[in-house]
C-alpha cells in the first residue's frame, strides 16, 4: 500500500516511480449488452457507479477538457454526452446511423463518426450539436484515427479491407491503402510519423507511413499454444514516447507487447476473454483492457509490462476511456 | 480476348499499395461467371417462410458489389456473367458459352450430378469452378475433382457440427427418422458416420415413408396431430430425435408431436447450417442488413456459399495482383489464402478435398442456439477440421 505522504514533491515522486494514479482518475468503460457505462475509480480500481445510457452503447471518447464523455449509442443512433462529474447524460449529438466509433479532432471539434451500417463517415459539430459533413467511404467503416495536427483522418473498411486518408480541411478521400483483411482500428503515432492499422482476419497489425502512405511493416503474432485463427487483432495503442505499441488479440485473450522502434513483437499478455479495445491513463502508466466475453477489464502496469488486475464491470465491455 | 495492356498498367497501379481516389483511367474487367438451371420449385412449406426465385444468384450479386468496393482502387471491375439455364435447357452448352467469352472463374449452382458434368468438360480444366449448392459427400472423397472447391457445406460436415453440440449436451442416444429422398439417405448416412465419430449411439432408425404432396392444406393439422405421435411411439429410450427429411415434407411435422417428450434435430428444428438469418455475431449484422437492403429478402445458405466463393477470387487477385487461372487457384488453395466470411476466423480451403472450412451455425427458426465446433473437440492443425472428412480420412485423390 502507498502511503499518501504530505509533501508533494515527495508524493509526485512516489507517484512516479510507483505508477499509482492520481486519485481523481476515472475510467468508463461502456457495457455493450447492459446498455450502461461503468465508472471507476482509478485509485481503488473500483465501480463506483454503472449509468444507464442508450442502446448498445460501443465506442466512448473523452472530450479534450475531460468534463464530458461522448457515447456511441449505436442502436439509438446517436451520440450521447455524458458529464463526467455528475454522471448525467446530458444532451444528444446526431451521429448519422449506427455510429460505432469515433475519433474527436485535437482541437476538441469536430467528432468523426463511423457509421458502421451505411458505408460512411459523418462529421458531427459538437458545440453546434449538428452534422457538417457526410464522407461516402468503404463497406462497414470502424477504425477512426486522427493525426497530432487534426490535418489527416484515417478510416479503415472492414470489407474493402482499405484506410482512406481523408484530408480534414476538404473531407475527401485522398489516398487509400490496402491493408490485411477486416480492419477494424487505426492509431497516429504521436509524431504522426505512422499509421498502425490492425486487420481482425487477417491476424496482422500494418504499420503505415504517413510520409509515403507506404506499409512499412506488416506483424505477424503467433502465441504458442494458441490457434493462429484466434489471434484476431483489434484495438492498438503507442505510447507517446513511442517506445512501445500495445495489441489487443481478441479471442486469443491476449495483448501483444511490441517495440515500437524495432516493430519487434516482445511479449504477449494474458488479460480476459476477448480483448478487443485498450485506453492508456493520462500519464501511460497504466494501460486498461476490455474483455468482451469475460466481462471484465484488465489493468497492465505499463513500466513492468504485467497485467496486475482484473475487474469485473457489465456485460460484453466494449470501450474504455480514462479521465487524469 | 484478355486485356495485353494490363500488365503495364498492373505494375502502374499495383506497384504502389497506395490507390489515388481519382477515378481509375484503366478499369480492367475481371469476370466470374455464375451457371445455374431452373427447377420446378416447390412452394414453402410454411407461410412464415420466404419464397426465394433467385436463391444462390443474390449472394454471388452482392460479392460483385462488394468486390468492387475495393476493385474501383485497384483498377479492376469485376462482373457477374449470369447464365439461368431454363429447365430443358443444355447446361454443358451454356458453360462452354461462358467460357469461349472468357471466363474462368465459376460459380456453379447446380445438383452434383450436373455439377460432375460441368467439372467434366474439357473447357473445364481451364477453369476453377466453386460448388455453392451441392452438399453431397461424395464430391468431397471419391467424386473429387482438380478443378472444384465447395463453398457449400457437406453433409459430413452438418452432421458433424450438429452431432458435437449433442454430446455437448450429454444427448447421445439418437432416434434417426429418415425420409425416403436421395438426400435424405444421404444426410442420414452422414448422421450415422458422426454418431460413431463422436460415440453417440442410434437406438432405433425409422423410415417415414409417406411422399410430399400438396404442401399446404386447409386442413393440416389434425391429420399430423394423429399421425405423429403413432409414428414415434414405442421407440427405444432415446434422447433427441434426429431426423433427415431433406425435402422438407414431414420433419417440420415430428416438433411437439413425438410421443416421448423430446427435442428434434437435424434438418428441421435445431439445424446445422452454414448460414442463418438470426445470425449476429462477429459483424455478421452488416452482412444482413446489406444482403437484405440488396436483395429484399434475408440472405440464405446458398447466397453466403455464393457469396463466400465470388469474394474468395477478388481477395485473391488483390493480394496476389495477377488474374490468371493458374496464379489465383493456387493462391486460393495455399497457405496464405483466408477469406472473412463472418463467421468469427478466417475462412480457408482444405488441400485435401478443396472444402471451405468454417464454422457451423446451430440454428432454430429465430435464433442461433451454438456454433460448432464445441468447445473440447480438439485438432492438432485446425479445430474446424473435426467437421467433416479430415485429410486422414479422404477418399478424394486429386490427380
Amino acid at each position: 500500500m502507498i502511503k499518501r505522504l504530505a509533501f508533494p514533491a515527495v508524493f509526485m515522486f512516489l507517484t512516479a516511480v510507483h505508477a499509482a494514479p492520481n486519485r481523481a482518475e476515472t475510467i468508463f468503460v461502456s457495457n455493450e449488452k447492459d446498455n450502461s457505462i461503468s465508472v471507476l475509480d482509478g485509485a481503488t480500481l473500483e465501480v463506483i457507479k454503472t449509468v444507464a445510457v442508450g442502446q448498445r452503447p460501443r465506442g466512448i471518447t473523452l472530450s479534450i477538457d475531460n468534463k464530458f464523455l461522448y457515447i456511441c449509442a449505436s442502436d439509438d443512433n446517436h451520440i450521447e454526452v455524458m458529464d463526467t462529474a455528475t454522471h448525467e447524460v446530458v444532451r444528444t449529438l446526431p451521429s448519422g446511423p449506427d455510429p460505432e466509433l469515433f475519433v474527436l479532432s485535437p482541437a476538441g471539434n469536430p467528432l468523426y463518426i463511423a457509421n458502421e451500417d451505411d458505408n460512411m463517415v459523418t462529421v458531427v459539430d459538437v458545440e453546434a450539436g449538428n452534422a457538417i459533413a457526410e464522407i461516402p467511404v468503404g463497406v462497414e467503416p470502424e477504425g477512426m484515427a486522427i493525426s497530432p495536427d487534426g490535418k489527416w483522418l484515417v478510416n479503415t473498411s472492414e470489407t474493402t479491407n482499405m484506410a482512406h486518408f481523408i484530408d480534414t480541411a476538404t473531407h475527401e478521400i485522398v489516398d487509400n491503402v490496402l491493408v490485411d483483411s477486416r480492419p477494424r482500428f487505426a492509431e497516429f503515432t504521436a509524431d504522426g510519423k505512422y499509421v498502425w492499422v490492425s486487420a481482425e482476419i487477417g491476424g496482422t497489425v500494418s504499420i503505415i507511413d504517413t510520409a509515403t502512405r507506404q506499409i512499412v511493416k506488416t506483424i505477424g503474432f503467433e502465441v504458442p499454444g494458441v490457434n493462429k485463427e484466434a489471434i484476431q487483432p483489434v484495438g492498438v495503442r503507442v505510447t507517446k514516447d513511442l517506445k512501445h505499441a500495445f495489441v489487443a488479440l481478441g479471442p486469443a485473450n491476449r495483448v501483444a507487447v511490441i517495440d515500437a522502434q524495432t516493430f519487434e513483437v516482445k511479449d504477449y499478455l494474458l488479460v480476459g476473454q476477448r480483448v478487443w479495445q485498450l485506453a492508456f491513463n493520462a500519464d501511460q502508466s497504466r494501460l486498461y483492457t476490455t474483455n468482451g466475453v469475460s466481462n471484465d477489464i484488465s489493468v497492465i502496469d505499463v513500466a513492468n509490462l504485467e497485467v496486475t488486475k482484473s475487474i469485473t464491470v457489465g456485460n460484453q465491455p466494449w470501450g474504455i476511456a480514462v479521465t487524469p | 480476348m484478355r486485356d495485353n495492356r494490363f500488365p503495364i498498367v498492373c505494375a502502374a497501379v499495383f506497384g504502389l499499395l497506395s490507390f489515388a481516389s481519382q477515378a481509375q483511367e484503366q478499369q480492367v474487367d475481371f469476370p466470374i461467371a455464375y451457371l445455374t438451371q431452373q427447377t420446378k420449385a416447390l412452394p414453402p412449406l410454411s407461410l412464415a417462410d420466404q419464397p426465394t426465385t433467385d436463391n444462390g444468384l443474390m449472394g454471388a450479386r452482392l460479392g460483385i458489389e462488394d468486390n468492387n468496393t475495393t476493385g474501383k482502387f485497384t483498377g479492376q471491375n469485376f462482373k457477374l456473367n449470369e447464365s439461368v439455364v431454363p429447365e430443358s435447357g443444355d447446361v454443358a452448352a451454356a458453360f462452354r458459352d461462358l467460357h469461349a467469352k472468357g471466363n474462368r472463374f465459376f460459380v456453379v449452382d447446380l445438383p452434383a450430378s450436373q455439377l460432375l458434368s460441368v467439372a467434366d468438360l474439357p473447357e473445364a480444366k481451364d477453369a476453377l469452378l466453386f460448388n455453392v449448392r451441392a452438399k453431397d459427400d461424395s464430391l468431397r472423397n471419391e467424386a473429387c475433382r482438380v478443378n472444384l472447391l465447395h463453398t457449400a457445406p457437406s453433409y459430413a460436415m452438418l452432421a458433424d457440427g450438429l452431432a458435437q453440440y449433442l454430446i455437448w449436451k450429454r444427448w447421445a442416444n439418437w432416434l434417426l427418422v429418415t425420409g425416403t429422398g436421395d438426400d435424405d439417405k444421404l444426410f442420414a448416412d452422414a448422421l450415422r458416420r458422426s454418431a460413431e465419430k463422436f460415440s453417440a449411439t442410434i437406438v432405433e432408425e425409422r423410415v417415414f415413408a409417406a411422399e410430399p404432396g400438396a404442401r399446404r392444406t386447409d386442413s393440416g393439422h389434425a391429420q399430423i396431430q394423429k399421425q405423429m405421435p403413432v409414428f414415434t411411439q414405442d421407440a427405444e429410450d432415446y434422447d433427441v430425435l434426429v431426423v433427415s427429411d431433406v425435402r422438407d415434407v414431414f420433419g417440420e411435422y415430428l416438433q411437439y408431436r413425438t410421443w416421448d417428450p423430446r427435442p428434434v434435430v437435424g434438418t428441421q428444428g435445431l439445424v446445422p447450417t452454414a448460414w442463418h438469418r438470426s445470425q449476429e455475431q462477429w459483424g455478421a449484422t452488416q452482412m444482413q442488413n446489406r444482403f437484405a437492403r440488396f436483395a429484399g429478402r434475408w440472405m440464405t445458405e446458398r447466397d453466403y456459399a455464393a457469396w463466400v466463393a465470388v469474394r474468395s477470387v477478388s481477395e485473391a487477385t488483390t493480394r496476389t495482383k495477377a488474374t490468371d487461372l493458374a496464379t489465383l487457384a493456387a493462391y486460393i488453395r495455399g497457405p496464405d489464402f483466408g477469406a472473412a466470411g463472418f463467421k468469427g476466423q478466417k475462412l480457408t480451403f482444405r488441400e485435401w478435398d478443396g472444402q471451405l472450412r468454417q464454422p457451423i451455425l446451430l440454428a432454430t427458426a429465430r435464433t442461433l442456439v451454438s456454433v460448432s465446433p464445441q468447445d473440447g473437440f480438439l485438432h492438432e492443425f485446425s479445430e474446424l477440421d473435426t467437421l467433416g472428412f479430415d485429410r486422414p480420412d479422404t477418399a478424394c485423390r486429386l490427380q
